[in-house]
């Protein structure tokens, strides 16, 4: 006979399969690192301090949050991520104790009052640059171009911000936006660098390709249909890397494919009118942060139709 | 290939998900597992009403004897699996309700006697009504693991007019080949069965599903409709290798671009769907007079030689485990049915059923389960279209109204959700749950 021995009951299935949500993270941690390190390449001793800072604050929070909350610190990954990202959003001069500051927000305020990681209703790493640029307005919309590990930087305009410098830009100035050799926040300013780590993303299919080819298309048309430069709009200011990092981001955006759909079309027609017709020169922080407060919304209004609905005549509905 | 004109176009779904397929006995011959010296006969072996036990303790009871019978509608009769002495009943729990139930125990006396079989020298004389009978007095039902009276689904209600027939040889659970082996080696009984069904419903077409990774068994069943003389009748529809393709709500909208009706049956759209072992069983009980004593059951995973055997009904897990050379390793999970729909046993003494088309044993970690991030990756592949991550949400928080406005009992806990689920989620004990307790409600109004 079989010596008695103990058997595992569970409900089925008895099978899973990866990617957990730990690795999943660390994926986007992974795709992270090429942001980081055009932040790095460009803007050199100032981006690895501001990053680290970030990471550091925002780690710690997380840990002094859960065990606040009377929860055990799981070290998902999540917390990383929303440091790293926050530090890649923030201009590169930016006093470093503000760094801590603000990411110290992200995670206590944004993510873990509402209850931690699966039920904040703002991407922790936009409400908190929201919050910098409110409560350190000058440090916030203090630009430098990059100088690497170079040379002390020089205060110096976005592309965005110069106004309607869009018109006379020449083909070198889009390479350097293209590649990131330009002023703005850390990790924004590569476009090169976010497509080779939101390809990676998109290629192992961690993230949906919906929202961001959508998102950046709605801005190119609405470009066009202003009158101006589609190459200019997707190249300056953070579009590339919200529509990639942030708008992406599983917590914040709505569940389904259609909803998915519909929320790319929608920030990318706030964008372009906060960019137009707006008091800023920016909107993809304020359009991500807006679209992630309807996204309950437009989850309740797309919900899946199921399988073998049949369609009930209107009194009885 | 295709020259025969019977194989139809590859079909696939964007539903459901590529899992491990495990096949590892696709390759070994069916073989008769030894008769068990007790055989735990349990009373309730179908969907619908359980059986009255029709002996006494004390009985000599034959193989073969009808030894539970209900005079419910949906029931179908039980047969005692081997011959001897009723020694008792005991109580063993029915997987699918999850309650106990009566079950009764034979004691073998070796010999393995038969009644007397009534085999029929001209099928084809009888009538629907005769063909009926001699179904519901096999006590067959559907061997594909649901175990839902054969006799009702062949007898669509007055209005019903059952246009399509589609045998399924999908055998999409990972492990799982003992459909795979009955095809290739029991081919022609599944085909002369399938033909029986054919007579009593006249569908205008029949279709026999059958995954893409059974390449063997396709051009098996080619062959045998053309040396058959179905070949204008009956057309194969190979499958992309997916699971969940051999659910029949799935087939039905796969092959026909046909809805079942949420809480309907696949007949209210003409269709009636078929698993390749119950027709194998159709033609025995039909031709040969043989009730449903026995069937193949693949018995895999971390054995040390996994097998497909066919098995009488009540032999228990431990021997046939036993058979197999024993557990392999650490395994420490012994699961009646696929990895993916089936349930796991803590008793090695639990008797095999009707519905058991596996026992997989394997090893398995206790996993912590996580908060939900809305990835999305649930609904993205849910067959039934359903939002498992809400389903699961409201019935965590006890909103089991919730659950129902949100369809939860279209769901044919597949558990590709709870497969796919970064954040494991055991998305399909929630969903049961909210089942249960509106079923609870429902029964007090």
């Amino acid at each position: 006979m079989t010596p008695v021995k103990k058997f595992l009951i569970s409900p089925s299935p008895h099978l899973w399969k990866g990617p957990s949500v730990s690795k999943i993270m660390y994926l986007v941690v992974l795709a992270l690192m090429f942001p980081s390190g055009a932040a790095v390449y460009f803007f050199g001793y100032r981006a690895l301090s501001v990053l680290g800072v970030s990471v550091g604050a925002a780690l710690l929070t997380e840990y002094v949050c859960r065990r606040m909350r009377g929860h055990t610190f799981v070290m998902d990954g999540s917390a990383l991520v929303t440091g790293i990202l926050f530090g890649l959003i923030l201009p590169p001069t930016i006093p470093l104790w503000t760094v801590a500051v603000g990411a110290i927000f992200a995670i206590a305020i944004v993510k873990e009052a509402f209850g931690g990681l699966g039920h904040n209703i703002f991407n922790p790493a936009l409400g908190a640059r929201a919050f910098m640029s409110v409560s350190f307005s000058l440090p916030m919309t203090t630009w430098v171009e990059p100088t690497g590990f170079g040379v002390d930087a020089v205060t110096s305009a976005t592309p965005l911000s110069g106004l309607s410098g869009w018109q006379q830009f020449d083909p070198a100035a889009y390479q350097a936006m293209f590649l990131g050799n330009t002023a703005g926040s850390l990790g924004e300013t590569s476009a090169l660098a976010i497509l080779i780590g939101g390809g990676l993303l998109l290629g192992l299919r961690v993230m949906n390709w919906r929202i961001p080819v959508i998102y950046v298309g709605v801005v190119s048309l609405l470009a066009l249909a202003f009158g101006q430069d589609p190459l200019f709009h997707i190249l300056a200011g953070g579009l590339m890397l919200g529509a990639f990092f942030m708008a992406t981001d599983y917590v914040t955006s709505p569940l389904t494919n259609r909803g998915k759909m519909i929320s790319g079309v929608f920030l990318g027609a706030l964008t372009m009118l906060i960019r137009h017709f707006g008091g800023m020169p920016e909107g993809v922080c304020y359009s991500i942060l807006c679209m992630n407060a309807i996204t309950p919304l437009i989850d309740r209004y797309t919900k899946e139709r199921p399988y073998g609905l049949v369609e009930r005549a209107r009194s009885a509905g | 290939m295709n020259e025969s004109g019977v194989r139809l176009k590859k079909k696939s779904s964007p539903y459901g998900v590529k899992v491990p397929e495990r096949k590892l006995t696709a390759q070994r011959p069916i073989e008769r597992a030894p008769l068990p010296e007790r055989a735990i006969i349990s009373l309730h072996q179908n969907i619908g009403a359980a059986s009255q036990a029709l002996v006494r303790r004390g009985d000599r009871v034959l193989t073969g004897q009808k030894i539970g019978d209900s005079d419910k509608l949906i029931s179908a009769p039980i047969h005692a699996t081997i011959s001897g002495e009723i020694a008792g009943t005991t109580m063993v729990i029915n997987p699918a309700t999850a309650r106990p139930v009566e079950a009764l125990v034979v004691a073998s006396d070796g010999a393995d006697e038969w009644v007397q079989l009534e085999p029929v020298e001209n099928p084809e004389a009888l009538s629907p009504k005769e063909i009926l009978d001699r179904i519901r007095e096999a006590g067959l039902v559907g061997l594909g693991g649901a175990a839902f009276p054969s006799h009702i689904k062949l007898a669509p209600p007055g209005d019903a007019r059952i246009d399509t027939i589609i045998l399924n040889g999908c055998e999409c659970e990972p492990y799982a080949t003992s459909d795979h082996r009955v095809m290739l080696e029991c081919g022609e009984k599944v085909l002369s069965g399938l033909n029986i069904i054919r007579k009593l419903l006249s569908p205008e077409t029949t279709y026999i599903a059958i995954e893409d990774n059974k390449e063997d068994a396709i051009e098996h069943m080619e062959d045998l409709i053309v040396a058959m003389g179905f070949k204008e009748d009956i057309k194969i529809v190979p499958l992309e290798s997916k699971y969940p393709m051999g659910a029949e709500r799935i087939l039905t909208k796969l092959l026909l671009g046909r809805e079942v009706p949420i809480a309907g049956l696949p007949l209210n759209v003409g269709v009636v769907v078929h698993n390749v072992s119950t027709t194998k069983a159709i033609h025995e009980a039909v031709v040969e007079g043989k009730p449903l004593v026995e069937r193949v059951i693949t018995v895999t995973g971390a054995v040390n030689s996994p097998k497909n055997l066919l098995v009488r009904f009540g032999t228990p897990l431990g021997s046939l485990i036993e058979y197999c050379g024993g557990i392999v390793g650490k395994a420490n999970k012994v699961i009646l049915g696929g990895p993916m729909m089936g349930f796991a046993q803590f008793d090695l003494g639990f008797p095999t059923m009707k519905g058991t088309n596996s026992v997989v044993v394997k090893e398995d970690t206790i996993v912590t389960e996580q908060c939900c991030i809305r990835c999305g990756r649930c609904i993205e592949i849910c067959p039934m279209h359903l939002m498992p991550t809400l389903l699961a949400k409201y019935a965590k928080a006890g909103r089991y109204d919730q659950c129902k406005a949100a369809y939860v009992d279209n769901c044919f806990e597949c558990g590709v959700c709870a497969y796919v689920c970064p954040a494991k989620i055991p998305i399909v004990q929630y969903i049961e749950m909210a089942k249960r307790e509106l079923a609870k409600r429902a029964a007090k109004k």
